[in-house]
């Protein structure tokens, strides 16, 4: 459950206030939308609940699961079970989506005290999901996101959250920038993700994502 | 010798003391190094390496017979071996050459510091080779060889004095060979000035790799001149992790058409360490092309250099030159120098430099952080990649994956 309360946020020399007391329940399996014009704050708030240091948190606190996530480094975070969809997922050259992917999976692993997965192990679980992405292999081999196109990055996003199984999915305009089909295939991928345990921050501009079959999100 | 005056400074009247024991035949060359001096930051090819400053001391010349008591951590890699023990060759640790290499050890050089025409160009750091190295190695590459294997050429010193190791590599045309000049030990006080020069036929494919692996207390000046003629290719990898002080020249020239160089280098350096790449390409011809690409990773108190120079001669047209300079400093203390420069005298030439200094990027880091990475994981992570791209074009796996290897130990130890 992430809870989030009177929750204020400035950018980081403290002069511009962005969020003004924000007060925010996701329980278990449930999804919450957040919807609202550009520089509202949406973004903000998913950067600040995955700890990005730009932001200066005035007051109140986010807890996910009773733990003050205020308190943790961007990585303790993602260990503890938040993962942020990017809005705009960064192209890192030189870095294979493979070493990268197996890289994150370990770290996450390592910070909740668990074993690190085989090599055998780590490549069933990803060939399997990119296969439901529609990822082809050879996009594994390159730079992570290096060369993608908008749909393929969202894909990758999809890919690595159904990787790293977090307790919140944070999906920051991850509608955004599709065509149709492509739109089909991430929230195909979404919903496959959906559980009791798991809950969703989705921040979209378009009612049709909410209302949209694939994606049925039910009412909060 | 009338110049000599009490401003000369210790490591200065030190060289000059040992210049007594000069051969009469390489007098000329101890001259023209008295003369000088050790470069200063009123030199302009020295003004980021101050030599004068930086050197405190000049060990005297070692002896033959310095004994070797560390493996190389190329020892693995299938290669024919020569070894030079603090700049002398030593023949119980160099394996046969194959057919078509000649190798010989000469007493006497002659003396060619200066001369315009040769690899090199005159400074001083080769005019104090010339005069106190006592032997050299010719080595010969007959026409038409294709060597199977890499020639591996350990330059190793063994203690806190001063090695002058000469190389000069001859290849005859339609030749292809690969060399390795791996500089290694060394110890707090050990100076090693060495020149390694290459002449290179028409029609050969070369890949040469020069490491700098020295203890990190020594000081290394190395010179690397080659000349190439027409219809070749050149493919150059410098890699830089040793060395207290230390500085790369290379000086490579085109002297045929349509041959081409593609010239990468790496330097990761921490605490105090102060490495120097100095790089002139030399279009003398036309219709060449020259690919030069300089990383340096700087941590601590650590300073980088890179000075690069394309030059195009009147009459080269059609010369496509492009250079690159990119350098990440990790500390606050640390400090990198980029100096490109290009000076065109021909009027149908494609010519760039770019050079780039930086912090690693800070939103790349978040978005690594936030799949669960830890900070010193996600900044090797991307170290790592950025040296990559600097060693990547070494087409030799061996090699390639004992300098990744080095690259990510020396990215663990910082995060440890």
């Amino acid at each position: 459950m992430l809870e989030i309360r009177n929750l204020h946020v400035a950018i980081e020399d403290g002069t511009k206030k962005i969020l003004n007391g924000l007060n925010l329940t996701i329980r278990d399996g449930e999804v919450a939308a957040i919807m609202g014009p550009n520089g509202s704050g949406k973004s903000t708030l998913s950067y600040v609940i995955a700890g990005k240091e730009d932001y200066e948190v005035l007051e109140g606190e986010i807890l996910l699961d009773g733990k003050n996530l205020l308190e943790m480094e961007p990585d303790e975070r993602a260990a503890a079970g938040v993962f942020l969809a990017f809005q705009y997922p960064l192209e890192i050259p030189g870095v294979a989506t493979m070493t990268f992917l197996k890289a994150a999976l370990n770290a996450q692993r390592k910070g909740r005290g668990e074993d690190e997965l085989t090599t055998p192990d780590f490549m069933r679980r990803v060939k399997a999901g990119a296969e439901k992405l529609g990822i082809p292999q050879d996009m594994l081999k390159r730079g992570l996101n290096v060369g993608f196109s908008g749909g393929e990055k969202k894909r990758m996003e999809i890919l690595q959250m159904a990787l790293l199984e977090p307790s919140i999915g944070i999906l920051d305009e991850t509608d955004s920038g599709l065509d149709i089909d492509a739109l089909k295939i991430v929230s195909e991928g979404v919903n496959a993700l959906r559980s009791a345990k798991r809950s969703f921050l989705v921040i979209t501009h378009y009612q049709r994502l909410l209302s949209s079959k694939p994606m049925a999100m039910p009412t909060i | 010798m009338s110049n000599i005056t009490p401003l000369k400074t210790e490591a200065e009247q030190a060289l000059i003391a040992q210049g007594a024991k000069v051969a009469p035949d390489r007098q000329s060359a101890f001259a023209r190094f008295v003369d000088a001096g050790l470069p200063h930051r009123r030199v302009e090819a020295y003004h980021y390496t101050d030599l004068r400053a930086l050197l405190k001391n000049a060990p005297p010349p070692a002896q033959a017979g310095g004994r070797v008591t560390t493996a190389s951590p190329l020892a693995d890699i299938d290669a024919y071996k020569i070894t030079l023990v603090d700049g002398h060759y030593d023949s119980s640790l160099s394996s046969a050459l194959p057919q078509g290499v000649k190798l010989q050890s000469v007493s006497t050089l002659a003396d060619d510091g200066a001369d315009e025409k040769g690899v090199l160009s005159p400074d001083p750091v080769i005019a104090l080779n010339a005069a106190f190295s006592e032997s050299a190695l010719d080595i010969e590459i007959a026409a038409k060889t294709e060597l199977a294997k890499p020639i591996v050429i350990r330059l190793v010193t063994t203690g806190a004095h001063a090695s002058y190791p000469r190389v000069r590599v001859n290849i005859g045309d339609h030749a292809k060979a690969f060399f390795v000049e791996s500089h290694e030990g060394g110890v707090s006080g050990s100076l090693i000035d060495s020149v390694f020069e290459v002449r290179l036929g028409d029609h050969v494919e070369i890949d040469h790799l020069r490491l700098n692996l020295v203890d990190p207390s020594s000081t290394v000046l190395t010179t690397f001149g080659g000349a190439m003629g027409r219809e070749s290719l050149y493919r150059g990898h410098n890699f830089v992790i040793g060395g207290a002080l230390s500085r790369h020249q290379i000086f490579f020239r085109f002297e045929g058409e349509q041959s081409k160089a593609e010239i990468s280098s790496a330097s990761l350096l921490n605490k105090k360490q102060h490495a120097d790449s100095t790089l002139v390409v030399d279009h003398a011809v036309p219709e060449c092309q020259s690919r030069e690409f300089f990383a340096h990773v700087l941590d601590d108190e650590s300073t980088g250099v890179f000075q690069g120079k394309i030059i195009v001669r009147p009459g080269a047209q059609q010369t496509d030159g492009k250079m690159m300079s990119r350098a990440i400093v990790l500390e606050d203390g640390a400090t990198m120098n980029n100096k490109p420069e290009l000076e065109i005298f021909a009027d149908d030439v494609a010519c760039g430099h770019g050079a780039t200094v930086g912090a690693l990027d800070e939103d790349l880091l978040f978005y690594l952080r936030a799949r669960g990475l830890p900070k010193t994981e996600a900044e090797a992570l991307m170290l790592q990649a950025f040296v990559g791209e600097a060693l990547e074009s070494i087409e030799h796996d061996g090699f390639r994956e004992i300098l990744e290897a080095l690259a990510e130990a020396w990215l663990k130890a910082r995060s440890a």
